[in-house]
């Protein structure tokens, strides 16, 4: 089977878009013309807005948390009623508490969110991270070497395939983090399930970018300029690194864009089957699946930390289909 | 074509025998005592001895893995240690091929467990293929038809905004809302037909099935509608067109037609992957399936358990795929058989 990649020919862009201009013909390289031409798409723009907002939000976070401006982690009892229901209505909302507090012993529910989007980013963008320069290193390896190399490659992806993703991480979550606090002597307790989710996230999630490279590799190897780079002697790093690697950024990017949000829901998924970084350490996954059992009697709790991770799922998914259409114009939707 | 399907058959006998070895290296080969936790938190230095040569985990992994292979074509005996069966022999436990384990933490064959919870996860996945199934494929064609409409826009975003949302939020807001405030639905709670019949099954099933199917769902509305607008530029579109075809006609016979093979590899593919238990549908909805009985493996650190399940799940992915890559070559004969 082969997957219907995204093909960047970054040559004929100029010709497509070239149209009669009058006066001083300014020209502008295949970046600038995909930038013009995500710039125009107002979604794609509007996810970008709003993926940077996260993203901004996630580096300040640890900070408002050291110099106390958010405090993910003090109880508030005083907030609470005896049913373990927060006092005032929609949630506890009020001005020291704009989320609401925590049924149970009322932590301020804005800071465990917004400190929670720090490590659940976090978490995906080290994950996205591992996955993608695996499948990058191996696309490549396979795409270049052919013959042999080429087929084992290509078994351990069938191999890889074949475990069922979500049984994979919870059933090795026993084993791994057992060896990950042993033997690799990582502390126990949330240092640990952080290393555990973003390596197993990072290990199974590499396929789909070893493809896609592999078959971009197939088609630029034959390309003059590899020829020529050949001929002029270069070896095999040279080549796979400095002649193919810069040809492959844009399929790269958009990779990118589109594993971030799997693992973003991927680790929502792990902490509500109990194997993602626990409480008191807050994820996005782990402040969700807390609120579900409160959700009938306080759904303020349950609905904002759940639309805000569909909302950055949505924006990832839409920056990346908004990459692709501006980076290939000929893939089209 | 029969040499082509012979050689996939042996490469996946070859992957899944692969694919047991790496899982036994994964669970059994780092330095984790597997015995101590098959043997339980508070475990004597002699019982957990006991244990570990009960199950076989004094020996090297590859000993290990071949006991399993063998036990798979001829049963095996519980405990493994031949010393402990003649002490004991009234606390055997024969396990008949194909032996897929004993289970120290629920005294009882894996085979046993996997009998009771496989069942269960059948019946949801089905019932769920079909939903999805006839689902995807309206929606993907009504938005289709109405290409750029409200409509369209519409079931595009429903379907991105329920692929956004985490599946066991959904799934736990449809158990408190539509089942126990609501009402419309029963509390889903697994009846088997020999006890309730049909329409009982059926309808303790209908929820969280409806539920597996709506997470699906997305995909294979956006599958549908990307593959009828495609097929809907072709030729022969155009042909049925002028010669003054109906246009549901056209639609359902000759554009639909042409999306149809990748939509069952799709749903073949999915399906194969849900055998090995819907992980979050059963736990939201307490289905003592093959999903429920890995996170109560999981709990218990029972690894026996989860390396079954895992061969089982892997092992239904690749006969999908064999099955799937042979229908395909014999339904489009482009595809190169090689």
């Amino acid at each position: 089977m082969t997957t219907p990649g995204t093909q960047v020919e970054i040559g004929e862009v100029a010709v497509e878009t070239a149209a009669p201009v009058a006066g001083p013909v300014v020209s502008k390289s295949p970046t600038q013309l995909a930038l013009a031409r995500f710039r125009a798409d107002k979604l794609s723009m509007f996810s970008f807005y709003v993926v940077v907002f996260y993203l901004i939000a996630a580096l300040l976070a640890p900070i408002l948390v050291a110099t106390g401006v958010l405090d993910p982690f003090t109880p508030h009892q005083d907030l609470i009623d005896d049913q373990s229901l927060p006092l005032n209505p929609f949630g506890g909302i009020s001005w020291e508490h704009p989320f609401g507090v925590e049924p149970r012993i009322g932590r301020d529910s804005l800071s465990r969110i917004w400190y929670g989007i720090s490590f659940s980013l976090s978490i995906s963008l080290l994950a996205t991270l591992i996955a993608v320069t695996l499948g990058v290193v191996l696309g490549i390896i396979a795409g270049t070497s052919g013959g042999w190399v080429d087929a084992i490659i290509g078994r351990i992806i069938d191999l890889t395939l074949a475990f069922p993703q979500t049984l994979m991480l919870l059933a090795l979550s026993t084993v791994a983090v057992a060896f990950i606090t042993q033997v690799l002597h990582v502390p126990e307790g949330p240092t640990a399930q952080f290393v555990y989710v973003v390596s197993i996230l990072g290990i199974f999630g590499w396929t789909s970018t070893a493809r896609i490279v592999r078959g971009q590799v197939l088609s630029i190897r034959e390309r003059e300029f590899v020829y020529a780079a050949r001929l002029l002697g270069a070896g095999p790093g040279r080549i796979y690194f400095k002649e193919i690697l810069p040809n492959l950024w844009a399929p790269i990017l958009v990779q990118f864009t589109l594993i971030m949000p799997a693992f973003i829901s991927a680790e929502a998924a792990l902490s509500y089957l109990g194997v993602s970084v626990k409480p008191p350490t807050p994820t996005l996954g782990n402040v969700l699946t807390d609120s579900l059992s409160f959700m009938s009697d306080n759904f303020t709790y349950f609905i904002i930390p759940a639309v805000l991770i569909a909302l950055i799922v949505v924006c990832f998914n839409l920056l990346g289909d908004g990459l692709r259409d501006a980076l290939d114009p000929k893939s089209g939707r | 074509m029969w040499a082509y399907v012979v050689r996939r058959c042996l490469m996946g006998v070859v992957l899944i025998l692969a694919m047991t070895l790496v899982t036994f290296t994964l669970f059994f080969a780092t330095p984790i005592d597997a015995a101590r936790y098959a043997c339980g938190k508070n475990c004597s230095e002699e019982q957990r001895d006991i244990t570990r040569a009960a199950l076989g985990y004094d020996k090297p992994v590859v000993e290990q893995w071949a006991g399993f292979i063998k036990g798979l074509f001829a049963g095996r005996d519980f405990p493994l240690d031949e010393a402990q069966r003649e002490a004991a022999p009234e606390q055997v436990t024969h396990c008949a091929a194909p032996c897929l384990g004993f289970s120290n933490f629920n005294a009882k064959t894996i085979n046993e467990m996997v009998s009771e919870a496989l069942p269960v996860t059948i019946s949801l996945s089905v019932v769920a293929l079909v939903l999805w199934l006839i689902g995807g494929v309206l929606f993907g064609i009504l938005a289709a038809m109405r290409q750029g409409s409200f409509l369209d826009r519409g079931i595009v975003g429903a379907t991105l905004v329920i692929y956004a949302f985490p599946s066991f939020a959904i799934a736990v807001f449809l158990l408190n809302y539509v089942a126990i405030k609501w009402g419309v639905f029963p509390y889903p709670k697994y009846t088997q037909i020999a006890d309730g019949g049909v329409v009982e099954w059926f309808g303790n099933l209908l929820l969280p099935a409806l539920t597996l199917a709506l997470l699906f769902l997305a995909g294979y509305v956006r599958m549908t509608r990307a593959f009828v607008l495609e097929s809907l530029t072709e030729d022969y579109i155009r042909t049925a067109n002028a010669k003054g075809l109906q246009r549901k006609k056209v639609v359902f016979k000759h554009a639909l037609r042409a999306a149809l093979t990748p939509l069952v590899t799709m749903a073949g593919l999915d399906f194969a992957t849900l055998l090995g238990g819907a992980i979050i549908t059963e736990r939201v909805f307490n289905y003592p399936g093959l999903g429920l009985l890995t996170i109560q493996a999981n709990a218990a650190f029972d690894l026996p358990v989860l390396v079954a399940v895992v061969l089982i799940a892997g092992s239904f992915v690749i006969l999908a795929n064999i099955v799937v890559d042979v229908l395909y070559a014999y339904i489009d004969p482009r595809v190169r058989v090689g």
